[in-house]
């Protein structure tokens, strides 16, 4: 199985480290490589080190390249000075979402725009399609970059042992070149995990050598089960499970993310009724998982579409859909966990607090 | 990976011991390390009559949750109520603290044909 897969050039590394492959979107990645409750607690108390080589990478170039960012995503990248960095989505034209990506603005007129991996070949095309009425250019350098993330409150400590550049002057967000353990580099201050850290750009052949400085500074490797549970303590929406092409970013807690601009299916975005919204549940007992039913006074209103046992509460969390006279803060509902109705309260994510920086 | 000789195993990964006339039932070494972290056992109900191949008990690591089948049909005499606050034990020891339910077997002879260690060597080096 792993060898129709494909590698991300940290490839050997996961083996030596003992991680356990798995296929994402095709992708041979580990994950965990010791416990997903350890890496999970690593980040969120020191430091943690993911390869997501795996996500998109696309430029975008151009005298038009601003115009077609703010007609493609959902967000307004006018905003973005040169170096910064904002999280968007690419809206489709039925109400829905092609895809959660971020936006960097690289150069005056360079954007880089990161998207899921199982999503580059439908948003390469989408976005092409999109590009034929401005004068940009489209280049898909997926393959062209390594990617990590190191990310916990100590990251900022362990990736300034590597290298001169000051890193307590780069703020959220930010985005900039430098030299990493000796090799070029483009760093940005974002992440996926709700703590400080960074995400780190290098040629496929230097990645290796970064990864081992990363972890001899202290970075403990982490897996793809524990990204998954980090971003859901995060409140952090997962494409494919939170966000999808039949769902309404506007009945979602990322509503923020829409600017108030023309962009591509804005008409069918603002038609649609939210006649269900995406909440937070936590539950003192049960461990949601997705696709469990979410009742109220025995009837269905709703479905988990992420869930597990949070790391650091000990108690089960999830996201999902549910109508939207029972999303408000507070309110009691039941998840259904083999045929019981669990208890599970309504909150507002995330379901820890954020790091800070 | 550790199988233990001294009991009997089934394809679905869980191992099966007998303690007098009682037989214990757990999940393998090989079980707990695909799983990952548990974090959660449901044990049965004690008395419940349960068919061999029945799902009885559930283990949930971090990523999902697991059903437990019964190796051979009987009544559920013991559950380990350790695990209700450490469900870990089934990491840590699975082929002793922490092991899962006990049934008064029915029908003896389901024992006899359950896996013995080597057949079940054979089964989860094709699966890894």
């Amino acid at each position: 199985m792993l060898e129709k897969m494909k590698r991300t050039p940290l490839y050997d590394e996961h083996q030596k480290l003992g991680g356990r492959m798995v296929d994402f979107a095709g992708w041979a990645l580990p994950v965990q490589y010791t416990s997903i409750t350890k890496e999970h607690l690593a980040v969120r108390e020191a430091a943690g080190l993911f390869d997501v080589s795996h996500m998109g990478e696309f430029f975008v170039r151009g005298p038009q390249a601003l115009a077609f960012l703010r007609w493609a995503t959902l967000n307004d990248p006018a905003k973005l000075k040169v170096g910064r960095a904002q999280y968007s989505m690419l809206p489709n034209d039925r109400g829905g979402v092609v895809d959660d990506v971020y936006v960097y603005r690289t150069g005056e007129e360079e954007y880089l725009v990161v998207v899921n991996a199982a999503n580059v070949a439908k948003d390469w095309a989408h976005l092409n399609r999109l590009a034929g009425d401005y004068a940009v250019e489209l280049e898909d350098a997926s393959d062209a970059w390594a990617l990590m993330a190191l990310q916990g409150p100590r990251a900022e400590g362990v990736l300034q042992t590597l290298t001169d550049t000051d890193l307590s002057q780069v703020r959220k967000n930010a985005t900039l070149t430098l030299t990493v353990a000796g090799v070029p580099a483009r760093i940005a201050r974002t992440g996926y995990t709700g703590e400080d850290g960074f995400e780190i750009f290098t040629a496929p052949e230097d990645a290796p050598a970064v990864w081992r400085a990363l972890v001899e500074a202290g970075a403990t490797p982490a897996g793809l089960g524990a990204r998954d549970t980090l971003r859901l303590e995060a409140g952090f929406p997962l494409y494919g499970h939170e966000l999808t092409d039949e769902t309404n970013p506007r009945c979602t807690p990322l509503a923020w993310v829409i600017k108030d601009k023309p962009h591509y299916g804005r008409e069918a975005l603002e038609a649609a009724t939210c006649d269900e919204r995406l909440a937070g549940m936590v539950m003192e007992r049960g461990i949601p998982r997705e696709g469990y039913p979410v009742l109220a006074g025995g009837e269905r209103i709703g479905r988990v579409t992420s869930g597990t046992q949070s790391p650091v509460l000990k108690k089960g969390i999830a996201l999902g859909w549910v109508r939207s006279a029972l999303a408000e803060e507070g309110t009691e509902l039941a998840v259904e966990v083999r045929g019981r109705a669990l208890p599970a309260r309504v909150v507002r994510p995330p379901f820890v607090p954020l790091g800070k920086k | 990976m550790n199988v233990p000789a001294d009991r009997k195993y089934t394809r679905s990964h869980e191992w099966a011991k007998q303690e007098g006339s009682l037989i214990v039932v757990g999940i393998s070494d090989f079980a707990q390390e695909s799983l990952g972290d548990v974090v959660f056992v449901e044990t049965p109900e004690v008395g419940r009559e349960v068919q061999a191949g029945e799902a009885v008990a559930v283990v949930e690591s971090v990523k999902t949750a697991s059903d437990i089948y019964a190796p051979v049909s009987g009544k559920v005499v013991e559950v380990n109520e350790a695990l209700a606050d450490e469900p870990e034990l089934v990491n840590g020891d699975p082929y002793g603290v922490g092991w899962i339910f006990k049934l008064e077997p029915s029908n003896p002879a389901e024992f006899d044909a359950l896996l013995g260690p080597d057949d079940y060597t054979k089964v989860i080096e094709e699966e890894s």
